[in-house]
């Protein structure tokens, strides 16, 4: 045990001596590379998962909330609305909730153009969203997202706020087998037909998101909806409800399924109503990102070997030295473990402030452009303490085996250099 | 203080077989300064190696301070090094990245005494050479002669109970060498057993006794 002390007191010795009078740029490039390698680990998987992270917080912004109820399949709406949402008003867990009507309809525009009836009537199919105005910007504060015109007033009747993609000039992209409408503009009157029942609005603003629920919807007061659409009640079709802090997206779905109201709608979490092709898409991307740093670790465990390799080949006559006047091969290979350490503790550290202070705010920022969401950098605190630990424990063997396979020669051979 | 007894030294390299050294006895007592001379090739560094424990013998017996060390481990020839033997070798092999004193540091510090300890020492063993104004020079900032002194006080500085050296001044001018050999004749004058391989026939009047070796044979 004090053999253990002694090598290790003399292998920090020997180790913070080596690192201390080694050439700073050696030093500075092998800390680089490390950097490199620790930001390949997280950014790569990082920015992968936070196209489709960013994507699914923009959903739980601007449609779903935390939990969402929708209608029963082969139903025509929620049954009881109002009983449920007389519960979720009085419940102090749910801070705010929007209920929304829908209804496919068909929009026409351009017919006062029409020249002939020859040509076919410029429509689209979409579905069209009844809510309460305020309600709803308060809680997904679509307004911000109306890039045209303006978003509705609730005291004004006879007006629309279409989705992007229901216009041809912002869905282009979509292809032809689309349905869309080209030009209208705010102020243009478009017609809204409903079971074969039609209507006059003029269009107010166009509101577009990445998130698909927002953009392909057409939006009118929830009045006008009840007036266009006969119900016969006041069901809606599509309950977005969100939480206080204190409670899990689970625990709030619980509440709601143990007032029974599963009988009425389908209950899902946030990410319970996750198309499940972007979960498959996340998972996918992250094995991506995993593999990609994977290459990362194993170029970064070769450099390591390289270097210490190097290191230890040319300075074996010193080995041999030391070994000859009496200091431990343990000691000899401390030195070298803490060499490889300070090239992966030091990458590491640059590399998480670079991350925390530079990457990850400058992509909150400035997000990527991606078609279905704004890909931010995910980069949460504990996945990458996990790979730091990684890289340490890697960055260990890939130093220790060169310090070991040269320690391990023999002592006369290597003062002699044969 | 150390016996040898009959001991060969046989290298194969492939088919090739070398006998370097055929048969040694030697005796050396404790506080004697014993000098090895022979011609280039007689096996001089061989036995020598063999003795100081960086080397084991084909056949035969060593025995240092009444321990034969003939058979030890790997591990423990390390340790019998470090406690009881000092070496000084042609080419100084003074390690390039530690200064002047934090070489002298180095077997100090794995024996496992204290800083202060080990700061101490090492300080005097400079001073007692002559080079405490030198401390925290590297050897690259050294003159070859101030390099094979700072050797000496790493050898003795943690007192071996034997110094060896293998031609401690074939690299070194006379004024150096001159200074070398009067540091081993003060070391011996206080006792130290020191064995020296040289072939320069002038600096064995500082020794008790010489051991001339021919074609891997003690011949007087
Ligand atoms: N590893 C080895 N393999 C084969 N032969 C060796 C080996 N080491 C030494 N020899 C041979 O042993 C003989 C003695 O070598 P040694 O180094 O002991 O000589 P020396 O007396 O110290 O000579 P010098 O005065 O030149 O230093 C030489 O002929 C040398 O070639
Ligand atoms: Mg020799």
């Amino acid at each position: 045990m004090s053999n253990f002390k002694s090598s290790l007191k003399v292998g920090i010795f020997l180790g913070v001596r080596q690192l201390k009078r080694a050439s700073r740029w050696t030093t500075g490039l092998i800390v680089f590379i490390m950097t490199l390698t620790f930001l390949n680990l997280v950014v790569v998987s990082g920015i992968l998962i936070g196209l489709i992270v960013g994507g699914n917080n923009a959903n739980r912004e601007q449609y779903s909330g935390d939990v969402i109820m929708t209608t029963l399949s082969g139903k025509p709406d929620i049954v009881k609305t109002q009983d449920i949402l007389a519960t979720i008003e009085g419940n102090k867990d749910f801070t705010q909730h929007s209920e929304r009507y829908l209804s496919g309809a068909t929009i026409e525009a351009n017919y006062k153009t029409r020249t002939n009836f020859n040509t076919k009537a410029d429509t689209a199919g979409t579905q069209l969203a009844g809510i309460d105005v305020d309600r709803e910007n308060d809680f997904s504060n679509i307004s911000k997202y109306v890039i045209e015109g303006s978003y509705l007033n609730p005291n004004e009747s006879g007006y629309v706020v279409l989705g992007a993609n229901v216009l041809r000039r912002f869905s282009s992209s979509f292809g032809d087998g689309f349905d869309s409408l080209d030009g209208t503009y705010p102020g243009d009157t478009v017609k809204i037909t409903v079971n074969g029942k039609t209507q006059e609005f003029i269009v107010k603003g166009i509101v577009k998101s990445k998130v698909g629920e927002v953009s392909i919807r057409a939006f009118i007061t929830r009045g006008d909806f009840l007036r266009l659409v006969d119900r016969g009640s006041l069901n809606a079709n599509e309950i977005a409800i969100r939480r206080t802090a204190n409670l899990t997206d689970d625990q709030a779905k619980d509440i709601l399924v143990s007032s029974g109201f599963d009988q009425y709608a389908k209950i899902q979490t946030a990410t319970e109503a996750i198309p499940d092709f972007l979960n498959q898409i996340e998972l996918a991307f992250g094995v991506l990102g995993n593999m990609i740093g994977a290459i990362g670790i194993v170029v970064a465990s070769i450099t390591i070997f390289i270097v210490i390799f190097i290191n230890a080949v040319t300075r074996r006559k010193f080995i041999g030295i030391m070994k000859g006047i009496g200091v431990s091969s343990m000691a000899i290979q401390i030195s070298y473990l803490l060499q490889s350490l300070f090239y992966a503790v030091a990458g590491s550290l640059v590399g998480t402030i670079i991350l925390y202070g530079l990457l990850v705010p400058a992509f909150a920022k400035h997000p990527v452009n991606f078609p279905f969401s704004d890909g931010i950098l995910v980069a949460e605190p504990s996945g990458t303490a996990i790979r730091v630990g990684i890289l340490l424990v890697v960055t260990l063997i890939a130093g220790f085996i060169p310090a070991r396979m040269i320690v391990r020669k023999n002592t006369l051979d290597s003062i002699l250099g044969r | 203080m150390i016996t040898v007894k009959n001991i060969t030294k046989t290298f194969k390299n492939g088919d090739v077989v070398t006998h370097v050294l055929k048969g040694i006895d030697v005796q050396i007592n404790s506080g004697e300064f014993v000098a090895i001379m022979g011609k280039s090739g007689a096996g001089k560094s061989t036995l020598m190696y063999q003795m100081s424990l960086l080397d084991h013998p084909t056949t035969g017996e060593i025995i240092v301070d009444g321990h034969n060390v003939t058979d030890l481990t790997h591990d423990e020839r390390t340790k019998f090094r470090l406690d009881n033997l000092g070496y000084i070798f042609q080419d100084y092999a003074l390690v390039p990245e530690l200064t002047a004193l934090e070489n002298i540091m180095v077997p100090l510090l794995m024996q496992g005494r204290s800083d202060e300890e080990v700061m101490s020492i090492a300080k005097k063993s400079l001073e007692k050479i002559g080079l405490g104004h030198r401390e925290n020079n590297l050897p690259s900032q050294l003159s070859g002669g101030e390099q094979q002194r700072v050797s000496i006080a790493r050898a003795v500085a943690h007192n071996p109970k034997i110094l060896f050296a293998d031609e401690p001044t074939a690299n070194l001018d006379n004024v150096s060498s001159e200074a070398v050999m009067d540091i081993f004749k003060s070391l011996h004058n206080q006792g130290q057993t020191i064995v020296m391989v040289t072939h320069e026939k002038e600096y064995t009047t500082y020794c008790d006794r010489v051991i001339h070796i021919s074609d891997g044979q003690v011949v007087a």
